[in-house]
């Protein structure tokens, strides 16, 4: 375990974007729109500039590929991409665009590994070709959906209206469900080659197929003339040791592991495409259901992209300081609560059942009062705004009887704060740490498993403790920093190794961080005290014409907002787009690789120290 | 050289560590703790120690006041001198605007004679089903007509008619808000200059009749000291529950017909409005 403290470089984009035009001079061209950064590729030159980006220039890590839909504004769609250095540093964004009927952009797979499930979704949901993925399949559909969502034109199942607030709930609201209504009437805008006999789910035997599973029993030993064939198992979608409804598609010789498919789409809601229906402040509650165990820290991301928008416009006022420091607080105590319920279920992974994960549990409790005194809620935060956060903290934390047997508490907020940070964490982290680290079972059942080494890591995208447990000190926080983050001391913990141990480690010593920083928010705390922590944005902000990219280091990884807005001054304030770098999702692309070769006992452990939530990777 | 299993039987004695210790609490308040309110808030502070529950439904803990559930409406009380039971809500539609999920459906009240609109509702849904709680109606309502309740305790066996709540459903008395928030109540209040609704304390002013100060407060631990002398505060309550129950009871009485009515009803008022839309639309076009 080392704690690394790096040296973020003063990256110059735009003289980056320079020397890259001189390059490609035909190629690369700057994007022309308002209030849009970066370039624009020619898309066939893609593969070429993209493998100079990273070679020549360093852009080593892509955190995101994501596509959008101009339809009616352009007619064409565009793969924005989000490019950095791990040695820190802003974002080289680059755009290649393709005509809306037949898209087809080449595949960065070969580039940059990570960008494999963001292609397959883009191709999911709007069904952009890209030569090259060796299996562009759906990923989080089915495969016979008719379609692709994300498409402008493409309209939902009792779809109401392009935006929200609906016409029909003010001023002659008489209500009716939606169950009243038929599903699939003239509400629903049908492919004009739409066939029904389609409509069969293939992805069975496409995965199966995929496996390179026959009929045939294969000769695999050869040795003693004993005929043996590789074994499918579906660990999941039901299973505990899943977190979620999340399926591993495994192929086994013996009790080996020969290849992982991860599965998943179970609890896919299409949140980009409500998100996009929504309007920007409506849009808040809903990524509290994203990563639902650390919802202030979504609101934050979420905040920042935003205000990144509404900064472009002249009225624009940034969050008092008070307000940044509550934020910073909020976040690093989600911190802890991540990372207490993912060590937690660690173990429960490793068969140490509920001890640790009811110890860690209590500790959390207790951060959790303080969110609902706070906040109104205790996973559903929805706590920040564009401009501030909701509230400032309450000067108690108390109740009031309400109902039959309520018991209430009465305590002094900033009593109750520095006696859990000073105090009762430490203790616990202490004891926690007695527990658990030079336990012998936990040390075989983690060291040496589920390697990861840096330079996979970092080509697979992968965020978090994950990278960061791999040796590379990654961090947002300090890579591209934001809110108050560039005042406060803290270190960067990263492991050696890259194995399940050392990603436990980096957890523990994360709650050690968040506990230091937390201890310098204290005092920031009681001197702003009576700050206004709201600045006067409203309920319908008038979002400046351009796109953003709000990131924070959530306790899972790198949360990415990417917000596009059109501005549209009269009409309803809604996002253009809104698309979500889900550090679970991304994650993920690591999991088969990282299992290859272990026992089927470990990748549930694997799988439990990348730590995922399928309300983020489902989306 | 170290032994193998130093580890393991180093957090076997804090596992036992934390055994007794749940057992030495217990002995220590003699169960005092499960009945006693002062040592309720020990247990649940940050001092306790070993393992500890809270006994549902024996014993609940009381949720803070920002906590929020589903929204309701704030009438005025029953016994308030100039407009009993009028309601706060002026009908403007902010709440039904900010609702990420749509789910609050308002009819805008209508002079029956001159046909304008008044500032009143005259209906107004929340399908609980859909409420995300997000608490955005109570924040951005310019009257503090619309707030979040405590009561979480609404479970029931019937989706499709027990989840629509109505204006009757909803109504609260002000009252009511006092009690289940005092800080937040007393900081609005402040915000307004008064205990009263705002367009009552605007139009005291346009007539320079002086505002009835309902009964000036300043501070929060003074409302909490008013809410128990004006004594029967369990009964207010008890009033507003008594009053629900009394509609469920209602219900349930004269059996699903009465749903069924009320369901018919809205469906025809709905047609009506969608007409109506629609002949403005005609006519506008």
């Amino acid at each position: 375990m080392a704690i690394a403290v790096p040296q973020t470089e003063q990256v110059d984009v735009n003289a980056v974007i320079d020397k890259l035009k001189e390059k490609f001079p035909e190629a690369v061209k700057n994007d022309p729109r308002q209030g849009y950064k970066g370039v624009i590729v020619d898309k066939a030159k893609l593969v070429e500039v993209a493998t100079s980006i990273r070679d020549d220039f360093g852009f080593d890590y892509l955190s995101s590929a994501t596509g959008v839909d101009y339809f009616g504004i352009a007619d064409e769609m565009e793969m924005v991409y989000h490019a950095y250095r791990t040695t820190g540093g802003p974002a080289l964004v680059f755009k290649a665009q393709t005509p809306r009927d037949n898209p087809e952009i080449p595949s960065l797979i070969d580039v940059w590994p990570g960008a494999d499930f963001q292609e397959r979704e883009v191709w999911d949901l709007y069904g952009i070709r890209f030569p090259g993925h060796p299996n562009l399949q759906r990923i989080l559909l089915w495969e016979g959906f008719n379609g692709h969502p994300m498409r402008k034109d493409w309209k939902e199942a009792y779809y109401e209206e392009e935006h929200k607030p609906f016409e029909s709930r003010w001023p002659d609201g008489y209500i009716h469900r939606s169950e009243e209504a038929n599903a699939y009437g003239h509400n629903v805008a049908y492919p004009a080659d739409l066939d029904l006999s389609r409509l069969t789910d293939t992805s069975e035997e496409a995965l199966y197929n995929s496996l390179g599973l026959g009929v045939d029993v294969q000769d695999l030993t050869g040795e003693g003339g004993i005929r043996t064939d590789r074994l499918v198992v579906n660990l999941g979608p039901h299973h505990p040791s899943t977190h979620g409804v999340f399926r591993m598609v495994v192929t086994l010789d013996g009790e080996t592991i020969e290849t992982l498919d991860p599965v998943m789409g179970y609890l896919h809601r299409n949140h980009e495409k409500i998100g996009e229906r929504n309007s920007f402040l409506h849009n808040m509650p809903f990524t509290d259901r994203l990563d639902y165990i650390s919802s202030m820290s979504n609101n934050l991301g979420y905040a920042l992209a935003v205000e990144q928008l509404l900064a472009l416009g002249a009225r624009y006022q940034p969050p008092s300081y008070r307000a940044e420091v509550i934020r910073v607080l909020m976040a690093e105590l989600t911190r802890i609560v991540n990372h207490l319920w993912s060590l937690g279920f660690l173990l429960n992974d490793l068969g140490a059942f509920f001890t640790p994960m009811l110890y860690a549990n209590n500790e959390r409790e207790k951060i959790l009062d303080f969110f609902e005194a706070t906040a109104g809620s205790r996973l559903m935060c929805n706590y920040m705004r564009f401009g501030g956060v909701f509230k400032d903290i309450p000067e108690r934390i108390h109740s009031v009887v309400n109902l039959v047997n309520d018991k209430v508490r009465d305590y002094n907020t900033m009593d109750y704060l520095t006696e859990m940070i000073n105090e009762r964490l430490p203790r616990f982290m202490d004891e926690y740490e007695r527990l658990l680290v030079n336990n012998e079972i936990l040390k075989t059942r983690t060291i040496g498993v589920g390697i990861l080494p840096p330079d996979r890591a970092i080509a697979y995208s992968t965020c978090g403790p994950l990278l960061r447990g791999s040796g590379v000190a990654y961090d947002v926080r300090r890579a591209d920093p934001y809110s108050i983050y560039p005042e406060l001391d803290f270190d960067i913990p990263v492991g050696v190794q890259g194995d399940i141990y050392d990603r436990f480690m980096v957890r523990m010593h994360e709650i050690r961080e968040s506990l230091r920083i937390l201890k310098q928010i204290l005092p920031r705390l009681e001197r702003t005290k009576g700050e206004s922590v709201m600045t006067k944005v409203g309920h319908t902000p008038r979002v400046p014409v351009g796109e953003s990219y709000g990131r924070v280091e959530n306790p899972k990884g790198e949360l990415g907002y990417y917000v596009v807005s059109n501005g549209d001054d009269k009409g309803p304030q809604n996002p253009w787009r809104y698309h979500i770098r889900a550090p679970s999702f991304i994650n993920l692309t690591a999991l088969g690789p990282m299992a290859k070769g272990h026992k089927v006992a470990d990748v549930v452990t694997i799988l439990g120290s990348i730590d995922i939530v399928l309300g983020e990777t489902d989306r | 050289m170290t032994m193998y299993g130093q580890g393991i039987l180093r957090g076997l004695t804090i596992t036992l560590k934390h055994l007794v210790k749940t057992y030495f609490n217990d002995m220590r308040y003699m169960g005092k703790k499960y009945f006693n309110q002062s040592e309720f808030e020990l247990r649940q502070g940050m001092k306790t120690e070993g393992i500890y529950t809270v006994q549902y439904p024996d014993e609940k803990v009381a949720v803070p006041e920002r906590f929020r559930f589903t929204p309701f409406l704030v009438v005025e009380d029953a016994d308030h001198p100039e407009r009993p039971g009028h309601d706060w809500c002026t009908s403007c539609g902010i709440c039904a605007k900010v609702c990420p999920p749509q789910c609050i459906w308002i009819v805008r009240g209508e002079d029956p004679v001159t046909k304008r609109p008044i500032p009143e509702p005259e209906a107004f849904f929340i399908d609980i089903d859909i409420c995300m709680n997000c608490g955005y109606c109570a924040e951005f309502c310019p009257f503090d007509a619309i707030k979040m309740d405590h009561d979480y305790e609404m479970a029931s066996y019937d989706r499709t008619t027990a989840h629509i709540h109505d204006k009757e459903r909803l109504s609260k008395p002000f009252s009511y808000w006092l009690t289940i928030a005092p800080t937040t109540a007393h900081e609005e209040a402040e915000s307004r200059g008064s205990w009263e609704h705002s367009d009552v304390v605007k139009s005291k002013k346009k007539t320079s009749t002086p505002a009835t100060v309902y009964k000036p407060v300043s501070s929060p631990a003074e409302v909490m000291e008013m809410l128990k002398e004006a004594a029967p505060k369990p009964a207010a309550t008890a009033d507003a529950v008594a009053t629900t129950e009394a509609v469920a009871t209602a219900a349930a009485a004269t059996g699903p017909s009465a749903e069924e009515v009320l369901k018919a009803e809205r469906l025809r008022k709905r047609k009506e409005a969608l007409a109506r839309k629609l002949a403005k639309e005609a006519s506008g076009g």
